[in-house]
């Protein structure tokens, strides 16, 4: 049980959260225009007739957008809705130039789905996939540039959403966060969406109500809007909870409402009631046809899909023997998962995993640069790993000659072979090294033979030394036990 | 000079390529009678000069025996199209002064083959009206007013006038709930509204998406095949076009049409009708079975009902279409302090009072609490309306009926605007054919006791102009309404 508990006066109350989260479609154009989805575009660059609502202009549905919502819905295990239906939302407000959203209301493209999200604890939790439609973006009102003055930037009207919304299955902060991460993840790897919270490429509303514990209604809730990051998701669920909870302990009720989040105060703020919220006047598009899609249509997206990163854990564990911590940190991201299976294609992958994780995040991290701009390339890291598996060289020697492949983006092979590297294993020349170093050291011979076994560590040490590092511990250690017998 | 004006687009084309006269000597002859006839107001902006290096051009290629469709026919074009570089108003306030910066596709589609703009013509306001008397521009006058100035007909009124008064020699039109048909009646004009989806709404300012229509409005029959056959194509930009190949509509006139089924619905035969127009339309049905064809009693049991579904889906539709003329990207802006305020100020000032009528019913029936009741109904009894077609047409090939109950009334007629039902009224016979999506010709076919038009509807099946074309030349080589003249 994952459930936050907030502990009142009255007694225990539970959370009841529910998230709708809008992720900007990955496509060159825009849902039902022509016009460019690119980022960074000068303002009002990339706006058609079409986006600014100009007489006589129609839309026309942006295949590639079905596609990426397709390929998300399969991807979070939901139901493919074979006929869908857009339909008008009709309020007014500057950033819509139709004075109307392209939406779907009553027959979304995707249907019932299923997420499993893993949490702190070591527990997992399925969430529930309500819907998934997809619908156009709106302009940005841009206030802070004239105090009397909204100034208007239509480069994002009409860029395709998609709108997940989850059923009321959140219990916690935590669990919510946990989604959006995992969700985040999702549409990375299938690259439907960016999932920059920060960039607003993923917008998140979070649904709030609380009820005693052991209750089953559902009380009023207060929807949570654009909050932008997971950390505020979080801050927000849990303050509006607590909120709640004063308000209902203090003999208050609550009314259905919508609410905004200080992110510099962490509260939430009333925004409008129920009352106020507008009747959208929702209606069937008679501009748009119904989407019908094909089961082959539907089947070539699944084929095509890429492998999600629960199957890639799963398989990470089962077939290549990783832990599920080390399977979680290497799935998490596209990138990262196919950069280590190419790494550990034919190799000991537990071990690639740990120097993965180890040392090579490390020199990363301390680069500053990213996966992609790594000196050290997958299959160089599998070479390396193979070395030390066939035991050319000791896990020493293979420290030193990353730090060489960090620098110079050679292979090992042609590292080890240019310095000499390779490992003495050779029982001949070791025993005439530790002979040496035993012949040197009477004392400290005597006092192991009297009992100072912890000595041992430090005769290695020697032999290791004289060896330049480059004897097999393995069988050091063993002949040293022999010959100090 | 003034001969010319007389000649149909065929015989125009024909003259043309014989080298009886050019093609600017052809606009000339039509500006001429565009300055006899401005008491008509048929025109809201004049485009001679434009026309005449149209025509220049179009010269060139008759000198060298090519040619479109069209080439070197002067035409009036409704100002619901936008048309690139030139004034497009919608006859209202709120556009006045509007250049669109594209071209709707129907327009492109005449200049492309061949046709030149003499300019814009009047309409009812967006369309919306059956008298042409809510244009901001005044009202356009039938040329057939005697003493009294009698209304054109709407909403395409200009185009309908200009083509009876001589001043282009065809003109487009668009038909919604019979905004091709009623006025060509009234003018004694011919006029199609092929299928829904035969030409493209791209770049025609929305009234009611699931009914708008283009057309031609020209002198004969023969005329109105020869526009279409430029007019009508699929068009990838508007996605409720159909995807359906065009014929060439003029091959069908003269088809023998021994052995049509000419269906007469039982329940147009209405209280009251008007004895003159009952008599035409008896006399119309004997003509066509003379020549074979044989008439049918058919029933459309819904017909009473098509003035309510119309006058909720349609005003519906207009109010989310008219929602992007806020005054903030293009039209008349009224500032205020807020946003609001300038929505309300913009609007108010900008739209006509039937255009306000139609937006508030329309947002009405789409409201919380009454989208069920009325529009989600009317959508069923569009349904209905259309089985009944689709049943009738089990028995019949093409269906005949009046277009108008009544002839040409008089401008300002009180009865009709103090009375928006008794206005409404006038769309009774011409509104199922809309809901159903079915093509539909007016044409003259003779004269009340006053002097006045009154003209005869063929319905068809849905993508069947071509019997429609038939049926409509053998009864107007019948009537012989250009004797009447």
């Amino acid at each position: 049980m994952s459930g936050m508990i907030l502990k009142g006066n009255t007694g225990d109350w539970e959370i009841i959260c529910g998230l709708e989260i809008h992720c900007q479609i990955i496509s060159k154009s825009k849902i039902f225009s022509g016009a460019s989805t690119h980022y960074g575009a000068d303002i009002n660059e990339n706006v058609s007739f079409v986006d600014a609502g100009m007489p006589g202009m129609l839309p026309v549905l942006n295949e590639e957008c079905v596609r990426q919502a397709i390929k998300t819905g399969l991807g979070l295990n939901a139901k493919i809705n074979k006929r869908s239906v857009f339909s008008r939302k009709n309020y007014f407000y500057a950033d819509l130039p139709q004075g109307y959203q392209i939406t779907q209301f009553e027959y979304p493209l995707v249907g019932e789905g299923a997420v499993k999200i893993d949490l702190e604890d070591g527990s997992s939790k399925e969430i529930g996939i309500e819907r998934i439609h997809i619908e156009q973006d709106t302009g940005k009102s841009i206030h802070d540039i004239s105090p009397t003055k909204t100034f208007l930037d239509f480069n994002r009207a009409g860029v395709g959403l998609m709108e997940i919304v989850t059923k009321p299955d959140f219990r916690s902060p935590d669990e919510a966060g946990a989604f959006l991460r995992k969700l985040r993840t999702i549409v990375r790897y299938l690259g439907t969406c960016d999932g920059n919270m920060d960039e607003g490429s993923m917008r998140c509303d979070a649904s709030v109500s609380i009820r005693p514990v052991g209750s089953s209604e559902l009380r009023p809730r207060a929807e949570i809007k654009n909050v932008n990051s997971v950390k505020f998701v979080m801050q927000a669920i849990e303050f509006e909870a607590n909120r709640q909870m004063q308000i209902y302990e203090s003999g208050g009720e609550i009314e259905q409402q919508t609410r905004l989040f200080d992110q510099t105060t962490g509260e939430t703020r009333f925004m409008r009631s129920k009352e106020f919220a507008h009747d959208y006047r929702y209606f069937p598009e008679p501009d748009l046809l119904p989407l019908d899609l094909s089961d082959e249509f539907i089947a070539e997206i699944k084929s095509g899909l890429v492998e999600l990163p629960d199957a890639k854990k799963e398989r990470f564990v089962q077939d290549m023997g990783l832990t599920p911590y080390d399977a979680t940190v290497l799935s998490e991201d596209r990138e990262t998962a196919e950069w280590f299976e190419k790494a550990a294609k034919g190799h000991d992958a537990k071990k690639v995993a740990n120097w993965m994780m180890g040392d090579f995040f490390a020199m990363l991290n301390e680069k500053k640069i990213t996966l992609a701009e790594s000196p050290i390339s997958p299959e160089n890291l599998g070479a390396l790993v193979e070395l030390i598996t066939s035991d050319v060289i000791n896990g020493k020697t293979a420290k030193d000659v990353f730090a060489i492949m960090a620098e110079t983006g050679d292979n090992p092979e042609k590292i080890v072979e240019e310095k000499g590297l390779k490992q003495v294993t050779d029982t001949g020349a070791i025993e005439k090294i530790i002979d040496e170093v035993i012949a040197s050291n009477p004392a400290n011979v005597e006092a192991y033979k009297g009992g100072k076994t912890n000595l041992m560590g430090w005769f290695v040490g020697q032999v290791m030394k004289a060896s330049q590092g480059k004897a097999n511990p393995g069988v050091v250690n063993k002949i040293l036990q022999q010959k100090l017998l | 000079m003034s001969e010319l004006t007389k000649l149909t687009i065929a015989q125009a084309k024909e003259c043309l390529k014989n080298k009886e006269f050019s093609a600017v000597e052809l606009v000339e002859a039509y500006a001429a009678k565009m300055d006899e006839g401005r008491k008509y107001n048929a025109y809201v902006c004049e485009t001679v000069e434009l026309a005449k290096e149209q025509a220049k051009q179009s010269q060139i290629k008759l000198d060298k025996g090519e040619g479109g469709n069209l080439e070197g026919i002067p035409l009036g074009i409704k100002d619901l199209f936008c048309t690139k570089g030139i004034a497009t108003t919608a006859c209202s306030e709120f556009l006045k002064g509007f250049v669109p910066p594209y071209e709707s596709t129907v327009s492109a589609k005449l200049l492309a083959d061949g046709a030149s703009f003499l300019g814009k013509l009047n309409l009812d306001e967006f369309a919306m009206g059956g008298s042409n008397e809510t244009s901001a521009f005044g009202p356009a006058i039938n040329p057939w007013s005697k003493d009294i100035s009698l209304v054109a007909g709407g909403s395409s009124g200009g185009s309908a006038a200009a083509v009876a008064a001589e001043m282009c020699a065809g003109a487009t039109g668009t038909d919604t709930g019979g905004s091709i048909r009623q006025p060509s009646a009234y003018c004694g004009v011919t006029g199609i509204k092929p299928t829904y989806g035969r030409c493209s709404r791209y770049g025609i300012i929305a009234f009611a998406s699931s009914l708008d229509q283009a057309g031609p409005i020209a002198k004969d029959v023969r005329d109105c095949a020869i526009m279409l056959n430029s007019m009508a194509g699929y068009d990838a930009k508007d996605s409720t076009s159909a995807k359906v190949d065009v014929p060439d509509f003029e091959k069908f006139l003269g088809g023998d049409i021994k052995g049509m089924r000419i269906g007469i619905p039982k329940e147009y035969r209405v209280d009251g009708l008007d004895k003159e127009i009952a008599a035409y339309w008896d006399k119309a049905a004997e003509m066509l079975k003379a020549r074979g064809a044989e008439i049918v009693e058919i029933s459309l049991p819904h017909s009473k009902y098509a003035l309510a579904t119309y006058y909720i889906i349609a005003p519906a539709e207009a109010s989310a279409n008219l929602a992007r003329y806020d005054g903030l990207r293009f039209g008349n802006r009224v500032d205020g302090d807020t946003l609001d305020e300038m929505y309300i100020n913009s609007r108010t000032n900008g739209f006509g009072k039937e255009v306000k009528k139609r937006i508030m019913v329309g947002t009405y029936v789409l409201s919380a609490g009454y989208y069920d009741a009325y529009y989600v109904k009317a959508q069923k009894v569009r349904r209905l309306i259309r089985n009944d077609f689709m049943n009738a047409f089990e028995k019949c090939d093409v269906i005949l009926t009046p277009t108008a109950p009544v002839a040409a009334f008089a401008v300002g007629d009180k009865s009709m605007q103090n009375d928006p039902i008794a206005m409404w009224l006038n769309d009774i016979f011409t509104v199922s054919v809309s809901l159903s999506g079915l093509p539909a010709m007016s044409l003259p076919v003779g004269l009340n006791k006053e002097g006045l038009p009154l003209g005869m509807q063929i319905i068809g099946k849905a993508f069947d102009e071509a019997n429609l074309f038939k049926a409509a030349y053998a009864l107007e080589e019948d009537a012989n309404f250009k004797g009447a003249k």
